[in-house]
């Protein structure tokens, strides 16, 4: 059990509110549960890309269901992340269609690149490289996710021009 | 060129909006099913066009229809299972990505004909711009009239949302999908009940996959009948084929149910050949999961005949010799790529992906990626590849859900093929050290070193 | 509806599952069910245990069915036929669950406080292989409080998940769950919260193995060395019938009255079970059963134990002269055999 001590702001805005309403009003009246996924991706966009025990808390408070229904889902996908992880943060598919066409040496060059080692972020919180299973883009390969969208057909230039867009705050983690 | 169904109009410009797919024809089966045919006519039509599910199980869709439970009086659902997860799968992602709005008319025709008037779409958290374009384009539906109350005036109710995932490739699994969908971990339940009885909330369900879904409007608008006739034998219709690996030109291809594996490989419509002058060593036609066919059971069969993209061929001589169509992840490797790595891989995919609930994924599937890990980084021992055969037929059968049975078959088969690939790994571990995804030296070129006629 | 299980016959109604059928049976065609628990809604079918093979489905559509079924969650159909243990590939499977349930269980039975009572130990005396085949490093998982009542040793959890499923139907509000996936599920509050609930308790009769044991009890005694005996008290909370074990004049534990399936026939309440500890709290009704080859039996009073005498020769403990000397070597001729005679050396060259 990964846990993060680090106290996280909580800011439950009232755009997100209208959001989670939204969202919550797709399940019938006494489904509010269902809403938890989307309601969890939501509320993680809107806090710098984890979930804090509080934070969870928060949710279940919001949906009327127990703080460990919340706890259970959050650990058991791969999206939620349960500590503040870098703000870019490459996840690279290193499942083997992938793998065929050369993650595995890209992801090497990204972490010497970036000084990291996988899954640590870079002093500044500003990176993480993370290896993670089938995205769903093999025949782009190489590929990443970073935010909510895929960067294919990586090159190690283009991986030298990410890192320069990001520094520069040229790229959109979330489309809201 | 072969038949087009679903990618027919994929090439329109503008054809994600709903203008332009509406001036292409769009909506028209919704049109037709809730103006001149009854729900049951609709299902029949289905069932008269044989298509099969194109998730990965392949069961008759009409069949699958007709077991949901009209007599309770429950509300019924339609989930879209859009988790598409599987290695070397991602055609639905591209259905959905260019031309949304097809699987929505899909969802608004086989709600109809299921009865269901709150239906689902369930999106892998991965694909969050998809989720987007999906949302957008219900939007649009609705502002059209195609949703919400008395549509077209013909009295049918119908909202339509998408749900997004978590990151978990186990709610590709029906009834884990919809254990997600209700907001809980996605452990597959104990069946039976079947979804068709008691599903989402308890209530008779249907789950199908993107892109059967996306066939119904066609076949609502040119009959089933007409269906059927393309393809060949059980395989009828057209299938979406994700090729990826070391080939020419990856991507995501229709093809007509029956086309030779050798036309599909090497003809420059479809995939064109290998990337590089390097010969085709294996093919998994199917997803990770289906067991993978060594270079010279690929184009010919056990019985030197034609392989052909069909449920029937690929699977022609069952797991001794053939494959399974699965979800169409066409993953083709040349001779650089090491057997025991990509094992290895698979092998940990599953790890990561076992939910967790039953014993035999939830332990078996660690200890053939811990064993697999071995070998390939070379300390493995000679009975750790009877070792691996062995565990893999104690989960195979043995688990609550398909999981066990997707993490079992690659290894045994990958064995079955490639005996003296691993052989080679144990023996010579010092060759196999240090390298990365692709072998030094092909296999060819080492072979004769664990060859058993060499002296 | 009629049902055969291992050629014996037994009739049961409607909604009946193939594991109570073969309960109301008996012996040996009983599988044996690590998830499964018949007062707790919705258990069963993860463990695979009780995989059973159906011959025939029924008398409308005899038709076996392709795959072992887990018993615990499979229906009767009239006239189905099932093989237990009478089949060799349900015997495989069974030998197959416990190897994977073993494999990254610690093998720390002389230390573990449910030894004794332990269904895992029962399963893999029946069905396990004495050596194992898993040279990898085991799972381990980090050491979490779960409060002053309750011990959680997550790594000897099979994840039955009946501890849940206790907390779910008996309390209001659940505090701990399944956290995580795969091979690292593990039984959590996810916060280290106390477990603290009128009924929390139970947690720790209907786990299986030594994941959840009696914190008052720990280290005090192996249970075989206890004497078990029925009781009950006015309780306002629950039942108050209750299991006390006894050391001499001390009750050591409380427990709930567990049947030959180690299912508690009646949960009872923490108080009974943690806080009612004196002699003078409880109205002893007489001594607990268990099944025959339970471990407990030995310290069964219900026994007579007579002074145990061993009737042999005379000095056979002591032993003979003539062995005083050949062991002592003192007397022996380098030359002289163990029989006493001496070595051919020509024969022996």
């Amino acid at each position: 059990m990964e846990k993060s001590q680090i106290k996280q702001n909580i800011n439950i805005t009232e755009a997100l509110t209208t959001r989670i309403n939204e969202l919550i009003s797709h399940y019938p009246d006494d489904k509010r549960k269902s809403a938890l996924l989307p309601v969890l991706h939501e509320v993680q966009d809107a806090h710098d890309n984890w979930l804090s025990i509080e934070l969870q808390d928060k949710v279940a408070e919001i949906l009327h269901i127990l703080p460990v229904e919340v706890y259970e889902v959050v650990t058991f996908y791969t999206m939620f992340n349960q500590r503040p992880i870098g703000k870019y943060m490459f996840e690279f598919c290193h499942t083997s269609p992938c793998c065929l066409n050369g993650t595995e040496n890209l992801m090497d060059y990204t972490c010497n690149k970036l000084g990291v080692k996988v899954g640590e972020p870079t002093a500044d919180g500003m990176f993480e490289v993370r290896g993670v299973e089938c995205l769903g883009a093999c025949g782009y390969a190489p590929m990443m996710q970073l935010g909510d969208f895929y960067q294919e057909h990586l090159t190690e230039a283009k991986i030298d021009q990410l890192i320069t867009d990001c520094k520069d705050n040229k790229i959109i983690l979330h489309d809201k | 060129m072969s038949k087009k169904i679903l990618l027919e109009k994929v090439n329109i410009p503008g054809i994600k909006t709903y203008e332009v797919y509406r001036q292409n024809g769009g909506y028209t089966s919704v049109e037709k099913a809730l103006k001149t045919l009854t729900p049951d006519e609709v299902v029949e039509e289905v069932k008269t066009s044989g298509i099969r599910g194109r998730g990965g199980a392949g069961f008759p869709m009409g069949m699958k229809w007709s077991f949901i439970d009209k007599k309770s009086g429950k509300p019924r659902y339609l989930v879209c299972n859009a988790d598409e997860s599987e290695p070397g799968t991602f055609k639905d992602r591209y259905l959905m990505e260019f031309i949304p709005h097809l699987l929505i008319e899909g969802m608004i025709t086989s709600s109809y004909a299921l009865g269901a008037n709150l239906s689902y779409i369930y999106i892998r958290g991965e694909y969050m711009w998809v989720y987007k374009i999906l949302e957008k384009a219900i939007a649009e539906a609705k502002a059209a009239g195609w949703l919400g109350k008395n549509i077209l005036g013909t009295g049918y109710d119908l909202d339509l949302y998408v749900q997004i995932g978590g990151g978990a490739y186990i709610c590709g699994e029906e009834t884990a999908l919809i254990e997600s969908l209700e907001g809980k971990r996605g452990n597959p339940r104990i069946k039976p009940p079947f979804p068709a009885v008691s599903g989402l909330w308890g209530n008779p369900t249907v789950v199908n996959n993107v892109e059967t879904i996306s066939a119904v409007p066609w076949i609502v608008n040119n009959s089933g009948a007409a269906y059927a006739e393309i393809g060949i034998g059980r395989s009828t219709g057209t299938k979406l084929i994700s090729a990826s690996g070391n080939i020419k030109n990856p991507g995501v291809y229709e093809i007509e149910m029956g086309l030779s594996v050798y036309e599909f490989m090497n003809s420059d419509e479809y995939l064109g050949g290998m990337s590089t002058d390097r010969p085709l060593k294996a093919l998994v036609p199917g997803g990770s999961s289906v067991p993978v066919l060594p270079a010279h059971l690929i184009y010919k069969t056990a019985n030197n005949e034609d392989r052909l993209m069909s449920y029937e061929s690929l699977s022609d001589g069952g797991f001794a010799t053939g494959s399974m169509l699965g979800s169409g992840g066409f993953i083709v490797y040349d001779d650089r790529a090491c057997i025991v790595r990509n094992t290895w891989n698979f092998s940990r995919f599953y790890h990561h992906e076992s939910c967790g609930q039953c014993t035999p994924c939830r332990e078996g599937t660690g200890w053939m990626e811990k064993i697999l890990h071995r070998i390939e980084t070379g300390t493995g021992r000679e009975e750790d590849i009877d070792l691996l055969l062995s565990i893999q037929s104690k989960i195979e059968g043995n688990t609550i859900c398909p999981l066990g049975d997707a993490a079992a078959w690659p290894v045994a088969a990958a064995i079955r093929h490639f005996r003296e690939e691993f052989e080679y790994h144990v023996r010579f571990p010092e060759k196999i050290k240090n390298r990365d995804h692709f072998v030094a030296e092909p296999f060819e070129k080492v072979k004769h070193l664990v060859s058993k006629l060499t002296v | 509806m009629k049902v055969t299980i291992d050629g014996q016959s037994v009739e049961v109604a409607p909604g009946t599952t193939i594991l109570q059928a073969a309960r109301m049976i008996g012996g040996e065609v009983v599988p044996p069910a690590m998830c499964y628990y018949s007062k707790l809604e919705g258990s069963g079918g993860k463990c695979r245990c009780c995989l059973v093979d159906v011959t025939k489905g029924s008398e409308a559509d005899p038709r076996p069915m392709p795959k072992l079924m887990a018993s615990c969650v499979t229906g009767c159909q009239d006239g189905m036929e099932i093989a237990s243990k009478a089949s060799p590939r349900v015997q495989e499977a069974r030998k197959s669950v416990t190897e994977f349930l073993l494999i990254n269980h610690p093998l720390d039975c002389p230390v573990c406080d449910q030894a004794g009572e332990c269904d895992l130990q029962n399963l893999s005396f029946e069905h396990g292989n004495p050596k194992s085949r898993f040279i990898e490093e085991k799972r381990t998982f980090e050491p979490e409080d779960i409060g002053p009542n309750i011990q959680l040793h997550m790594n000897r959890c099979i994840l039955c998940q009946r501890c849940v499923q206790v907390a779910d139907q008996l309390t209001d509000n659940r505090v701990h769950g399944v956290m995580d996936r795969g091979d690292h599920a593990n039984i959590s509050t996810c916060i280290s919260k106390a477990i603290d609930n009128e009924f929390s308790g139970n947690m720790i009769d209907v786990c299986p193995v030594g994941a959840l044991t009696d914190k008052t009890f720990r280290f005090k005694s192996r249970v075989w060395f206890n004497k078990p005996y029925n009781a009950h008290r006015d309780c306002d909370k629950c039942c108050g019938k209750t299991t006390v074990w006894m050391f001499g004049g001390e009750i050591q534990r409380v427990t709930g009255r567990k049947d030959v399936y180690h299912e508690v026939e009646e949960f009872i309440c923490n108080g009974c079970r943690f806080d009612h500890k004196n002699v003078e709290d409880w109205i002893i009704e007489g001594p607990r059963e268990f099944e025959k080859d339970s471990v407990i039996n030995q310290n069964n009073y219900t026994q007579k134990l007579e002074k145990v005498e061993i009737a042999t020769e005379k000095l056979i403990l002591e032993g003979r002269e003539i062995d005083h000397k050949k062991i002592s070597m003192s007397e022996i001729d380098y030359n002289e055999k163990i029989d006493g005679n001496l070595i051919d050396s020509k024969k022996n060259g």
